[in-house]
């Protein structure tokens, strides 16, 4: 019971730890990127075409269809989608120097909006009587697990009974936290979002590095949304059943401080609240929602607690949803 | 030793739109020597050295460095050419460590080692007589640590010709000292420093030679060791010139505006008003001169209760009643409900006294909202008051609903004025009020506060400008570093008299 529910927490995180991974690299720029809920929701989507595409094209016969192409076909159709997002807002925010909250926004009404539709035209494309799109095919292919695992008892089951993407989210998070304090561009790219004038008058390509950040931001969203559709949901689409998760991602950029390490801890802890009603008998329905509610709350309480603290490291980067116009002093 | 020519400026000619800011300027700082550039507000001093470190590019004339004609068109090429400048304001990311912000932005080869950038800050501030640990962050760092990260910053990417941007205007008498100290240190070995200042005892206790700047033009060079406090300023400010302002003689002067021993500190905690009291008149124009940054917009903020004073007492004198009320740390509301009508004119015209976005009309009820009775606005006296400011002050607009951000800054400045005296004021208070003005717009204001004085208004006038200060005022208090260094008649002082007790920042006894 309980490595079930730790392993339902992870699978349950993350998502939201891609999605948090990718907005802290974007934060560290300088742009608040609100769309992270939309672009989230177009990797998945994006994810989705790439697979229906590939069984559509093996006659939808798993015997002929390729594993690494099938993993490898939805993963870059995904990173696709999303990086073309990321490629929207940093267009609109850097270069038309747009409010950075609206844009976010308008682009996650958007995001949903194109996954919608997309997911609309594939359900009526195949004539399902479900009003979802089954991928179940590919879907093995993303649930493979280490062999071994089985063979570990409980430490295998906790640590090692899962899918590459639980792995590589991880990574991701530590690479990016890694790039972030131990390197030349992570150095560059942390002076661009703290002081976006200083970093230019040494000499650094703002703008590269605003775009770069964004739309790399954006593809490690994106994953998430993956995750979600061929992992979580074992290659089932159906739209609007994402959820808020786009938005817990961006409060869990909060709760880790803007740093990917802590989003990892964050991530597993925010899965675990949310799944946590379905572990505790003789909830009601209105108590449920009332445990759903608590990551938020967390979060609220991460942030009273930060403020009260006042440490600078702890604090947004300075100059987190400012435009930036050289010219401007 | 011997004169070696760092570099080297010919006929340096630079202008912004119909603006001179440098006129044919030629001089040569020598390596092995601290070079000051000396002028007032300006006259041109930091344009020259923008040019130099590659911010502006000169319009006409040549830069040689040791010799060979350079051409600097960025920040960048001077960096090649190893051309550090330390600014004013510090480009620095404050959640960094001093190391951080040192490095940031080199490319250098081989991997990112911020332990082996330490070691080397910590053998620069060895040689220099430095006190830094590159590992301190700035946002925890003292003004001083600021400058001192940003001066190795320059060395540490090989810099030999140092320019100093006013380096002691955010500093102590001591940590002024240190920083000599270490910048003897680097001409002694051999590097080229040129600081921009206009305090004159600095001038003489620190460097080699002096090149005077005035309006823009090179005045000369002298050696410091041959010269004298007396000559530098009259290099600095020059002869008298005639402007012809109307000046009446005051009449009936009475104090209406007591300032009593106000001391003041700012939000970085330097105390930035200093035991300051004065009287202003009725029916006189009181000016304020002194080099910019020296207290004069703390101390008419104080007055006008946005800022608050940590101790003395501004006592009003209320020709109706003839009350007496203490203004000290009341806001401007509660000072309005004490029935002071008092008027500001701040320097920063759009940021502080107008909507640059909101017309003229709702920039006139900015003043007079208070005054409507429903709660529908009343449009109709704002829209009288616009159209008679733009009628008598002839401003130049296509309506009174033009957003005032599209006037010309004399046409903003008419706006602004006018609504103030539109008030009628019993105080007038107006920080720069012609800066960046043409002549016409320049003599409009002059005549709106004269005749505000006649009217028995106390004005009090902060003015950069000497020649108008001494023609339209009738008493000049000067103000240094926070402190008043004196109250001068301005029918009868000099130029160099004022131009001396704004320059002397310390000791200064009051001489009337």
């Amino acid at each position: 019971m309980i490595i079930a529910f730790i392993q339902r927490a992870i699978l349950l995180g993350v998502p939201l730890l891609y999605g948090s991974t990718g907005e802290i690299v974007t934060e560290k720029s300088g742009h608040l990127n609100l769309g992270i809920p939309g672009i989230m929701y177009v990797g998945g989507i994006s994810g989705v075409i790439g697979a229906f595409l590939y069984e559509h094209a093996c006659g939808n016969d798993v015997a002929n269809m390729n594993p690494f192409l099938a993993i490898l076909i939805p993963f870059l159709a995904s990173v696709a989608g999303s990086v073309l997002m990321g490629l929207i807002y940093s267009f609109l925010t850097v270069t038309l120097r747009a409010n950075q909250n609206v844009t976010g926004l308008a682009l996650t009404t958007f995001g949903i909006g194109i996954g919608n539709f997309f997911g609309g035209s594939l359900i009526k494309l195949v004539d399902s009587e479900m009003p979802s799109i089954v991928l179940t095919k590919t879907s093995k292919f993303y649930s493979k697990t280490l062999p071994f695992a089985d063979d570990l008892g409980w430490f295998g089951e906790i640590f090692l009974s899962y899918e590459f993407l639980t792995y590589m989210a991880i990574a991701i998070a530590l690479i990016v936290t890694f790039v972030l304090n131990r390197t030349r561009i992570g150095l560059n790219l942390r002076a661009v979002g703290e002081d976006p004038a200083t970093a230019d008058a040494a000499g650094i390509n703002v703008t590269r590095y605003k775009y770069g950040a964004t739309c790399i931001g954006s593809a490690i969203a994106g994953l998430g949304g993956l995750q979600y559709v061929m992992v979580y949901t074992d290659g089932v689409w159906s739209n609007d059943a994402f959820g808020d998760r786009g938005w817990l991602s961006i409060a869990l950029v909060i709760f880790a401080l803007w740093r990917p390490n802590m989003a990892i801890f964050g991530a597993f802890l925010f899965g675990a609240l949310c799944n946590a009603h379905n572990y505790i008998d003789g909830l009601g329905v209105a108590t449920q929602e009332l445990f759903k509610m608590l990551p938020y709350v967390v979060t609220i309480v991460v942030l009273i607690i930060t403020s009260m603290r006042k440490k600078r490291e702890h604090q947004p980067p300075e100059h987190l949803g400012l435009p930036y116009f050289r010219e401007e002093r | 030793m011997p004169e070696r020519a760092a570099i080297e400026l010919k006929n340096i000619t630079k202008t912004f739109g119909s603006v001179v800011a440098n006129k044919n300027i030629s001089l040569t700082a020598n390596r092995g020597e601290i070079l000051s550039i000396l002028g007032e507000n300006g006259s041109g001093k930091t344009t020259l050295m923008n040019m130099i470190s590659g911010i502006y590019f000169p319009d006409e004339g040549q830069i040689f460095i040791d010799g060979e004609e350079a051409v600097i068109a960025s920040p960048k090429d001077a960096f090649d050419y190893k051309i550090g400048m330390i600014h004013q304001h510090f480009k620095l990311v404050n959640v960094f460590s001093a190391a951080e912000n040192i490095v940031l932005g080199l490319e250098e080869k081989g991997r990112y080692d911020i332990k082996a950038a330490c070691a080397r800050i910590s053998e620069i501030c060895g040689q220099y007589g430095f006190d830094l640990d590159p590992r301190k962050k700035v946002y925890t760092m003292s003004v001083s640590e600021k400058q001192t990260v940003e001066i190795i910053k320059v060395l540490y990417r090989g810099a030999d010709i140092l320019i100093l941007d006013e380096p002691t205007a955010v500093l102590t008498p001591q940590e002024s000292q240190k920083l000599f100290a270490v910048l003897r240190r680097m001409r002694d070995d051999g590097k080229a420093i040129i600081i921009i200042t206009h305090k004159l005892h600095e001038v003489l206790s620190l460097s080699d030679r002096v090149s005077v700047l005035r309006k823009g033009a090179y005045v000369g060079t002298v050696k410091t060791a041959e010269t004298s406090e007396a000559e530098l300023t009259e290099m600095m400010v020059g002869k008298k010139v005639s402007l012809n302002i109307n000046r009446s003689t005051p009449e009936n002067p009475k104090p209406r505006l007591e300032v009593h021993h106000v001391n003041c500190t700012n939000r970085e905690g330097a105390l930035v008003l200093d035991d300051v009291s004065f009287t202003a008149c009725s029916g006189e124009i009181l000016g304020i001169a002194g080099i910019a940054g020296s207290g004069q917009r703390e101390l008419l903020e104080v007055i006008a209760g946005l800022q608050k004073s940590d101790s003395g007492a501004v006592l009003y004198h209320n020709p109706k009643t003839g009350n007496v009320e203490n203004l000290q740390n009341k806001t401007p509301l509660q000072i309005r409900e004490l029935g002071v009508r008092l008027s500001f004119v701040p320097e920063d015209r759009l940021g502080m006294g107008l909507v640059g976005n909101m017309d003229i009309i709702d920039n006139m009820m900015l003043r007079s909202y208070r005054k409507g009775h429903s709660v529908f606005l009343e449009r109709k006296a704002p829209k009288d008051l616009a159209e008679k400011i733009i009628a008598d002050l002839e401003v130049v607009t296509p309506g009174a609903t033009t957003p005032v951000r599209r006037l010309s800054g004399g046409n903003v400045q008419k706006v602004l004025v006018g609504r103030e005296i539109a008030a009628s004021p019993t105080v007038l208070m107006a920080a720069y009020p012609v800066r960046g003005l043409d002549i016409n717009s320049s003599y409009t204001i002059y005549r709106l506060l004269n005749e505000q004085k006649e009217r028995g208004v106390a004005v009090i006038f902060v003015g950069e400008d000497l020649d108008v200060l001494l023609e339209l005022c009738d008493r000049i208090l000067v103000i240094g570093s926070g402190k008043i260094t004196g109250i001068v008649d301005g029918r009868t002082a000099t130029k160099e008299q004022v131009g001396l007790l704004m320059t002397k920042s310390e000791g200064g006894e009051p001489n009337e």
